[in-house]
């Protein structure tokens, strides 16, 4: 099963919505809740990220028997050091960011705690793919 | 404790969920930011002055079911349908966050960590 959803830069009212669509199609397939809050909360952080951070962009979830491989791709302007966005505490964020509630550099590190598989690939002025699977059983 | 022991604790009054004060809670955790809430691994109830569309669907990712708003922050209709659609409580209080913990804790309700 293949789902698209585009994400808009600073649009924080539709934030989650993709998430959120996907976490109702898990629940209907009856993947176990501990693995859907690992999906949606990595999804979830990946989401805002390409809203907070980025111009926007996609994200791409493929859902098979086993897994869910889950790609967001945004459109820059990328992350010039990607090691030290992926420490705890690190963010470049921006006040109105702060202000709903993110921006704590948290994002990256929780990602990597709650998926199986993360790869973080960026080109400063072009953008930044995170790719995520995350295995059923 | 019950989330009716928890209204009546407060002062504080529902937005969204009267029909299940009867809940049982143990653990509560606080905060403003949504960043710390993604990382929480189970509790039921939030006490947070965010008040916005984030925090109710920061919410439903982290499968907390219960939101205290304090400071006075009362959810939007927008926010309460969202709520509305994913089963939760809403509970609105009077008192700073300090006061609104302070109070919980007295009244037997345990800190996640």
């Amino acid at each position: 099963m293949h789902q698209e959803y585009t994400v808009v830069e600073g649009d924080f009212v539709n934030a989650g919505k993709a998430s959120s669509s996907v976490k109702k199609t898990l629940k209907q397939l009856n993947v176990n809740p501990q693995v859907i809050k690992r999906v949606v909360v990595a999804l979830y952080e990946a989401e805002v990220n390409a809203i907070a951070h980025a111009y926007g962009g996609t994200v791409s979830v493929d859902i098979d028997a086993d897994k869910i491989r889950m790609v967001v791709a945004d459109k820059g302007p990328g992350i010039p050091d990607i090691a030290w966005a992926m420490e705890e505490g690190h963010s470049t964020a921006r006040p109105e960011v702060r202000d709903m509630g993110f921006g704590a550099g948290m994002g990256l590190p929780n990602m990597q705690k709650n998926v199986d598989h993360l790869n973080v690939t960026s080109e400063v002025g072009v953008g930044t793919t995170v790719e995520m699977e995350v295995k059923f059983v | 404790m019950t989330l009716k022991e928890i209204v009546d604790t407060l002062g504080a009054t529902v937005a969204l969920g009267q029909e299940r004060l009867d809940m049982e809670v143990e653990h509560a955790f606080a905060s403003d930011l949504m960043s710390d809430v993604l990382t929480l691994k189970d509790t039921p109830v939030l006490v947070t002055g965010l008040c916005n569309v984030q925090t109710i669907r920061t919410c439903d990712m982290a499968t907390l079911d219960v939101i205290i708003f304090v400071r006075g922050k009362k959810p939007t209709d927008d926010m309460v349908e969202l709520a509305e659609e994913n089963d939760m409580v809403l509970i609105c209080c009077p008192y700073s966050m300090f006061k609104a913990c302070g109070l919980l804790y007295q009244a037997g309700l345990k800190p996640l960590y």
